[in-house]
């Protein structure tokens, strides 16, 4: 009698642990590959600014800030989408936003932020995309968060959206900023 | 005329720079990175290789590797310089580690119970089946 109850239940409880894992399955992104940059020194790097004609800008002397690094680029799509809450953030000086403008032309990246206005302090650019690769960069927009070591604490692979906002990066901010 | 010849070749070479297509400049370096980018993942389109892919971020790593190659560093050593940017799923071949562990491991753990369920229902059905025969007789 036991046996029947245990050849009815075995299987039925292997079904179940498979429906959980496929169910989970549905809300994983596998384009949300796990950044091995998170918690470590963000790469330096020294390149020229978007708009300043022989100015640069250097990762050293963002050391004693937390900062926001947010990788776009003119012919990026999704960039659009995040680009009312970068100003939103740059407006209520929550942090100091940076831009790096990848793959880009100075001239288009520029005409881009006189249409829709610039939420960075300074965009550096890296043309070639060769920063890109020493971030990790597979996907624009890509966001990173630098405290003031100059360590990775957070990474944001595609749009920034409110959700992520509000439930990751403003706590992240709060304790970094203390 | 062996200047101008070389300038010819310079300049052709400028004007097939967009397309990206290094046609055997180093026979032997292309050999190799395109065994070591048959074992990479293309980040952008995750199920083609590293060789295969069109991607632009792809074209750009695979400049950056013979780059690397170029000035003399070993397979492993490249394929490091990746792992340390993109994390291990650059490699198609995942490393054992705590994380993958499950991965490798796994399959051999289902066999093993597979086995003895196996060994058991068989070992059942012969005591059932001696019941039986003595019931019969």
């Amino acid at each position: 009698m036991m046996n029947r109850t245990a050849k009815f239940l075995i299987p039925f409880v292997l079904f179940l642990i498979a429906v959980g894992f496929l169910f989970k399955g549905l809300f994983l992104d596998p384009h949300e590959v796990p950044s091995p940059l998170v918690g470590k020194p963000a790469p330096q790097f020294n390149a020229p600014i978007l708009g300043a004609a022989g100015k640069t800008f250097n990762t050293e002397d963002m050391k004693g800030q937390v900062w926001l690094l947010n990788v776009w680029a003119s012919w990026c799509a999704a960039c659009r989408e995040e680009h009312p809450l970068l100003m939103a953030m740059e407006n209520t000086k929550q942090i100091a936003t940076y831009g790096l403008d990848y793959k880009d032309t100075d001239a288009e990246a520029l005409a881009v932020l006189m249409q829709h206005g610039n939420p960075y302090r300074a965009v550096a650019t890296d043309a070639d995309g060769k920063i890109g690769i020493d971030y990790g960069v597979y996907g624009v927009p890509e966001t990173y968060i630098i405290d003031k070591a100059g360590i990775i604490r957070f990474k944001q692979i595609g749009p920034i959206t409110e959700v992520i906002l509000l439930t990751k990066i403003a706590p992240l901010l709060k304790q970094l900023q203390q | 005329m062996k200047k101008l010849y070389i300038l010819i070749l310079l300049i052709s070479n400028f004007a097939f720079a967009g397309e990206a297509q290094p046609l055997a400049e180093d026979p032997a370096l292309e050999a190799r990175l395109r065994a070591m980018s048959q074992e990479l993942r293309c980040l952008v389109c995750q199920n083609s290789t590293l060789a295969d892919s069109n991607a632009p971020l792809a074209e750009d790593l695979r400049k950056e590797i013979r780059v690397q190659m170029r000035a003399g560093k070993s397979d492993t050593e490249v394929v490091e310089y990746l792992v340390e940017r993109y994390g291990d799923f650059v490699r198609y071949r995942p490393p054992v580690n705590n994380s993958t562990a499950l991965l490798w491991f796994g399959p051999f753990l289902i066999l093993i119970i597979g086995g003895f369920v196996l060994y058991r229902v068989l070992k059942k059905h012969a005591s059932s089946d001696d019941d039986i025969q003595g019931e019969d007789v």
